[in-house]
């Protein structure tokens, strides 16, 4: 026996009026192209509610693959059987064998056809008692069960359900506009890029790249990121923007202190320009406030002062070990902690300035001459297009 | 050369040596340095990963690369007990593993475990009932082979792994390291939370080898140090080693539905010839068997004296397997069969290839007969 197909929830979306038909297709289409690998699966939506069927497809690769897209609430493997009390057994019984540490269960009979002949409360019993002499090691709970199998016989068929499944929730991708992720390589910003996308947002990504300081592993380390974002996601645009030359510049000309705001500064301008050039409303960083010295309210409304974008921080509220938590479950933790440079390592001063002013800083900038530094950064800007599909280029192939 | 061992060990493809070869050559490099080479490096096992996962059908981070079956099987099985002894030290194998899980629970017994040790009928196959009865609230792990390395029966590891679903705290370890490429196996789908794989079985390296671990499992690691492979099995890893056994696998299972067909042929004619020799008793069952062994015995016979007599001719067989032949006397597995003393003690083992002809079949069955007569004319 197979479970044959997946029932969909999705819980906030319901609620939202208007706009409501274009967040389930939008959802719709996302978990079509989240499902692109498996040919024959089908999204199916009625009311209220959206169906994968499987069609021959493995189960858990499938609720794999729907715990990535945003907007989903909750997901159950329900199998399709005939209305036929022995055929409702056995799937019944299957269902709770298949699934791991459930120790005990509840059954729940839907009689939506009034024509089978076994009304719901005996079919209940009749099940329940089906299954505990069918096996062993379970027992029935009815006020917290590991797991509630819903039986549901409706006309044309009977419906098993048996684990709920948590989806990630949020709203479908695309569905909020497009945001500029800065991504660094640390732990912090793919977990925003993250969050924002759990809010509909789609992302495109900026790095700053400052060969030779920084090795082409620190990229493919972000590339990577970007790479496991586009799991909840579509296509991700990473902008990789060369930037040895303004930090030089900085190093050069800037009093160290006051260095590491300065390239801040530096690399929301350059940000701003991109996402002018991309038509992107806004920009996402990993910021938090006290995590690290530099992390002040000064420094941020310093920083701030050069866009006057919308800059999204997603994880100002949030503590390191929720953030680390997060970027566990998104398996981006591995990647960020690999021990490569990044440009906002490499330069470090011994004591930067944790609480900057406006007007000493502008002061500072006037000294020295950006522009033509910063457009060229913008100009010579290269982007990977990440689809999410690994290995395309194929130096490996032949060796397997 | 007439190879018919191929239970003990397997010729390298070819392609298999040149893929070692070119990966020691281009990417020689440590996976865990920091420069571009030790990424093109990590690159590749990852990459290894993930073919693996993708001919197995489970998935990548469930992969870890080993050094071959013994220790595969011994990192599951102490790998297993040693760290889940707090739920429990009770665990559960047949009378007919192979010593590396065998010994395994042999040496868990002396640290304080309580093993049942169940047996196996006349075909050598365990019983599923009497798995399901051995389990207790105690009981940590079941370890149970795919297919017999000696005679070749196949163990229902599908249904015992029906009944190990049910035991959420217990895990199940299936050592398939004669089953790859002979009996298809759904692991994603049987209930197994550890799996065997051996390369120099089918026509990889030795030293080379895959413990599938299903995800959300931990092992006590048998290696300690660098935190390789998720800190089960550390030690600088074996890329070379690691794309060889997966080119292996891929060409295994993309020729297995024809080279399963062949040498079931193979077997069934070697089946009907040497039911015709009243000499020669057949321990390969008839059904639930492999089709690649074929183990006999020839009671009255020192199968060393054949062995000999048959490698003069450039005819390769076994007695009991490779792996225990240095140790005297009886087969365990015959003996655990319920054959007696004369049958246990006189077994050959013949075991064949994808690419073993019926040619060889024939030769070896003409020199077997000959080499059979020459002796008991010599004795009497």
């Amino acid at each position: 026996m197979e479970y044959d197909h997946i029932l969909i929830r999705y819980g906030e979306m319901a609620l939202k009026g208007k706009n409501r038909k274009s967040f389930i297709l939008q959802l719709q289409n996302n978990l079509k192209q989240q499902l692109e690998d498996f040919p024959h699966a089908v999204v199916k939506r009625t009311q209220g509610r959206m169906f994968v069927l499987l069609n021959g497809h493995d189960s858990e690769a499938i609720i794999h693959k729907c715990k990535q897209v945003f907007g989903i609430h909750s997901l159950s493997p329900a199998i399709q059987v005939s209305n036929d009390e022995d055929e409702i057994k056995a799937a019944a019984l299957w269902a709770l064998q298949h699934e791991r540490d459930v120790r005990t269960f509840k059954v729940t009979v839907k009689r939506i056809d009034k024509n089978f002949p076994i009304r719901s409360q005996q079919m209940n019993q009749i099940l329940g008692a089906h299954l505990l002499s069918s096996t062993s090691g379970f027992s029935v709970d009815v006020h917290e069960p590991d797991m509630e199998l819903k039986v549901e016989i409706r006309k044309e068929a009977t419906y098993i359900t048996s684990r709920i499944i948590p989806g990630l929730g949020g709203l479908p991708v695309g569905t909020s506009g497009k945001t500029l992720l800065l991504l660094s390589g640390g732990i912090d910003s793919p977990v925003a890029g993250f969050l924002t996308m759990k809010r509909g947002v789609e992302i495109e990504a900026v790095h700053f790249h400052s060969p030779p300081f920084t090795s082409e592993r620190a990229k493919q380390k972000v590339l990577d990121l970007a790479e496991k974002l586009t799991h909840y996601g579509n296509t991700i645009k990473v902008h990789i923007v060369p930037f040895t030359d303004v930090q030089q510049h900085i190093h050069r000309e800037m009093p160290e202190k006051y260095a590491m705001t300065i390239m801040r500064r530096m690399m929301m301008r350059i940000s701003e320009q991109i996402c002018k050039r991309e038509s992107i409303l806004s920009m996402s960083t990993g910021e938090s406030l006290g995590q690290v010295a530099s992390q002040t309210m000064e420094s941020m409304n310093t920083i701030n002062e050069v866009t006057n974008y919308p800059v999204l921080r997603p994880l100002v509220a949030m503590d390191k070990d929720d953030i680390v938590k997060i970027s566990k479950t998104i398996a981006t933790f591995d990647i960020s902690i690999r021990p490569y440079e990044d440009c906002c390592t490499i330069f470090v001063p011994k004591s930067p300035k944790t609480r900057p002013s406006r007007e000493k800083v502008n002061e500072i900038e006037d000294q020295a001459d950006f522009s033509e530094l910063l457009r060229k950064a913008v100009d010579h800007t290269d982007v990977v297009t990440l689809t999410g599909k690994t290995g395309t280029e194929d130096v490996f192939h032949d060796l397997f | 050369m007439i190879y018919l061992d191929n239970s003990a060990t397997t010729r390298p493809d070819p392609s298999v040596l040149h893929s070692f070869q070119q990966v020691s050559e281009h990417f020689f490099a440590n996976p865990s340095s920091i420069h571009p080479f030790g990424g093109e490096a990590e690159k590749l096992l990852q990459r290894s990963k993930e073919q693996a996962a993708e001919l197995l059908q489970v998935q990548p981070d469930e992969m870890i690369f080993t050094a071959g079956g013994t220790e595969g099987n011994n990192l599951a099985v102490k790998g297993i007990a040693l760290e889940h002894r707090n739920r429990g030290s009770h665990i559960i194998t047949t009378e007919v593993e192979h010593p590396s899980v065998h010994e395994a629970f042999h040496g868990l017994e002396r640290l304080g475990f309580t093993v049942t040790y169940l047996p196996v009928d006349a075909q050598g196959v365990v019983s599923t009932d009497d798995v399901q009865d051995a389990i207790t609230d105690d009981t940590i792990l079941i370890s149970v082979m795919h297919v017999n390395n000696e005679i070749g029966s196949v163990q229902p590891v599908k249904q015992i792994g029906e009944v190990a679903k049910q035991y959420p705290k217990l895990f199940f370890h299936v050592d398939n390291v004669q089953g790859v490429g002979k009996v298809p196996l759904d692991l994603a789908e049987s209930g197994i939370d550890l799996c065997t794989i051996s390369g120099h079985k089918l026509h990889g390296l030795k030293g080379t080898g895959l413990l599938y671990v299903k995800n959300g499992t931990t092992l006590f690691p048998l290696f300690h140090g660098g935190g390789q492979e998720k800190s089960f099995r550390s030690g600088t890893e074996n890329v070379a080693g690691a794309v060889s056994l997966v080119k292996a696998l891929r060409l295994t299972i993309e020729r297995r539905e024809v080279g399963i067909r062949h040498m079931s042929q193979l077997q069934a004619q070697l089946r009907d010839k040497l039911y015709t020799m009243e000499d020669v008793l057949v321990n390969t069952p008839e059904q639930k068997a492999a089709p690649h062994i074929m183990n006999i015995s020839i009671p009255g016979l020192k199968p060393e004296v054949l062995i000999h007599m048959l490698g003069e001719k450039g005819i390769y067989v076994s007695t009991k397997s490779a792996c225990s032949s240095k140790r005297e006397d009886e087969s365990k597995i015959l003996a655990a069969c319920g054959y007696g003393r004369d049958r246990s003690t006189s077994a050959l083992r013949v075991s064949f290839s994808y690419d073993t002809t019926e040619d060889e079949i024939n030769t070896f069955f003409q020199e077997l007969k000959e080499a059979i007569g020459r002796f008991k004319a010599v004795m009497e």
